[in-house]
């Protein structure tokens, strides 16, 4: 009897495949269903965000930072008006730091429930995708509320925020909060200890603790292998040691374990968000008040001379930013995340830079697929967490 | 209010390297210091292996462009040390810290430095952006194309002297596999095909096979 010839296949998934989040493409080499190698090719949907933005002013970058990682939009203006806000060497109020530990924790929860809700339904848990969709859909009323805008409110501003919280907007963030850990709590009732959803994610897409350090990837990736780093624990931004709450973490390093620690994570950011809602005050200072960067307020403007000319000058050139870098860490949705701002003088950057989480993700895809099954790519493309807006700027 | 190096780290910094290697600046968020590009791969691999240093994760690498200056490139490197957030120290590891280093490297026809991939995963995927988008050659690097461009593109984008706007088409695509005629011409073709299809089996219906009748 003849031997049997074998020989490997090599398939192309994506850029147009629903399941790889976006328009990633893994050329995959298999053996059955084993998959033997795989590359992944990004760059469909670079947009050129970084030089564009270097023909803006500071400010007029804010819209376009907060396209890089859309799923994580004010993650992105938060760090980068935090970097630009150390250049200028402007302090902000209390008010206007709890209002964005605020904003920056609901964004994670967003930025969650549609993982969750992508996650789970590619795994086959549809019902899943519905009731965290429903969440979500709450999440982009409040960011309605403040500015109108769903995804990319373009709120935080450099100097502060763009107004005051508008009226009623603690009473419905409170009224989210409340309804969140009962929320969560369906979640898990559903997939935790759903022998099916177990099956597709325990054991799989393992990634050992040394090459996850190597890879760069820290966040819930890191966390779901016992790495026990948060930005917002190890170099505090927006007076975060003030606030109590925990890093969970996991030793597995599995899918099922980057699971388990972003659902903990999102009960911490309720836990958070519910601790900065009883700090702000009904009424404050919504900026730095220091009026080379901020306009000064209207009813200034209208009766003072030097006010108008600040106004003017701020809304046609721009204000302009110390010689220098800076790159300040926060701890976004995917793991560490900051941006890297030059700055020679001027009202335009000189070179603004991302460190962009899921770029790193997407590049650990092949260290974590290699040797497991094609089915199973699906599961961890969806445990990463990539963005490919951020992945391809 | 500047922030400096920190002596232990220079002090460690010096046993492995010649002086004037490792030439610390003034910065206001990090420790930052420009490190001769030739040194690169011997400081990068002191600071990471170093017990009292450790600084294992690989941050970020970056360039940025100062035409017409000169030295034009800087490629910027972010370290950072974890501390006891890696959670197999047993209680003694180094403080956390984090370090910026700053390459310069001149304007010539094939700028370089060398490649960090054979210490860090990471550096892979990085350094490939930063050629693409400067044009930066990372000597040593095991796969250096480009990454986010498309691979005939010509010119490195993010160069200053690279227009913010150009208009061009891509210089190898593939068609779309149809016409709108063809496209229309196969529908038809297939609607006659698969009515032939149907009719057999409607035909065979009617004449039963030999032998199942009799069951």
């Amino acid at each position: 009897m003849s031997e049997m010839r074998t020989e490997t296949m090599t398939v192309n998934m994506g850029p147009q495949h629903p399941s790889t989040h976006g328009v990633l493409r893994l050329v995959l080499e298999l053996d059955g269903e084993t998959v033997v190698n795989a590359e992944p090719t990004v760059g469909y949907l670079h947009t050129g965000i970084e030089k564009t933005i270097e023909q803006k002013k500071w400010q007029q970058a804010i819209p376009l930072v907060e396209r890089m990682d859309y799923l994580g939009a004010q993650s992105n203006s938060l760090s980068f008006c935090l970097s630009v806000e150390k250049l200028l060497g402007v302090e902000m109020p209390d008010r206007v730091t709890y209002i964005r530990v605020l904003i920056a924790e609901l964004q994670r929860l967003n930025s969650h429930l549609v993982w969750l809700a992508t996650h789970a339904m590619e795994i086959g848990a549809v019902s899943v995708m519905m009731y965290a969709f429903r969440e979500r859909e709450q999440l982009l009323n409040l960011n309605e509320m403040i500015a109108g805008f769903r995804l990319f409110p373009s709120y935080i501003r450099v100097g502060g925020l763009r107004e005051d919280l508008p009226r009623g907007y603690s009473k419905a963030v409170k009224a989210f909060l409340d309804k969140m850990p009962a929320a969560l709590d369906n979640y898990e009732l559903m997939l935790t200890k759903n022998q099916v959803w177990l099956k597709r994610t325990k054991g799989v897409g393992r990634l050992s603790k040394a090459d996850t350090l190597a890879l760069g990837l820290v966040g819930p990736m890191g966390r779901a292998v016992g790495i026990n780093y948060d930005v917002r624990k190890a170099w505090p931004y927006l007076k975060y040691e003030t606030f109590d709450f925990t890093v969970p973490t996991r030793t597995a390093g599995d899918v099922f374990a980057r699971y388990e620690v972003k659902l903990l994570e999102m009960r911490q950011s309720v836990n958070i968000c519910q601790q900065a809602l009883t700090r702000i005050s009904p009424t404050g200072a919504y900026d730095c008040g220091d009026y080379r960067v901020v306009p000064p307020p209207k009813d200034r403007v209208y009766t003072e001379m030097e006010a108008l000319i600040q106004h003017f000058l701020i809304y046609s050139e721009g204000f302009t930013v110390p010689k220098g870098e800076a790159y300040v860490p926060v701890e976004g949705p995917r793991g560490e995340h900051g941006f890297y701002v030059v700055s020679d003088g001027g009202n335009r950057p000189v070179r603004v830079k991302p460190r962009a989480p899921s770029f790193l993700a997407c590049q650990a895809l092949p260290h974590m697929i290699r040797g497991g099954l094609i089915a199973d790519v699906i599961a961890v493309i969806g445990s990463t967490d990539v963005v490919m807006g951020d992945v391809d700027r | 209010m500047p922030v400096e190096m920190d002596a232990q780290v220079l002090e460690v910094l010096g046993q492995s390297v010649p002086d004037g290697a490792v030439e610390p600046v003034a910065a206001i968020d990090m420790p930052t210091a420009y490190v001769d590009r030739a040194h690169l791969v011997a400081v990068c691999q002191t600071l990471r292996d170093h017990p009292s240093l450790q600084f294992s994760f690989l941050v970020e690498i970056t360039a940025a462009d100062y035409h017409p200056a000169e030295p034009r490139y800087e490629v910027v490197y972010h370290l950072a040390c974890l501390g006891e957030a890696m959670g197999d120290s047993g209680g003694d590891a180094p403080p956390q810290r984090r370090l910026r280093l700053k390459v310069r490297v001149p304007s010539e026809e094939s700028p370089w430095v060398p490649s960090l991939t054979p210490l860090w995963l990471a550096s892979n995927w990085l350094e490939r952006e930063v050629f693409d988008l400067f044009g930066i050659a990372f000597s040593g690097h095991p796969d250096l194309r480009r990454i986010l461009t498309p691979d005939d593109w010509v010119g490195h984008p993010l160069r200053k002297d690279y227009p913010a706007q150009v208009r061009k088409d891509a210089a190898a695509w593939s068609p779309m596999q149809l016409t709108a005629e063809e496209f229309a011409a196969n529908v038809r073709a297939s609607q006659v095909t698969s009515a032939h299809a149907a009719r057999p089996r409607v035909e065979g219906r009617d004449e039963s096979p030999a032998g199942r009748s009799e069951d």
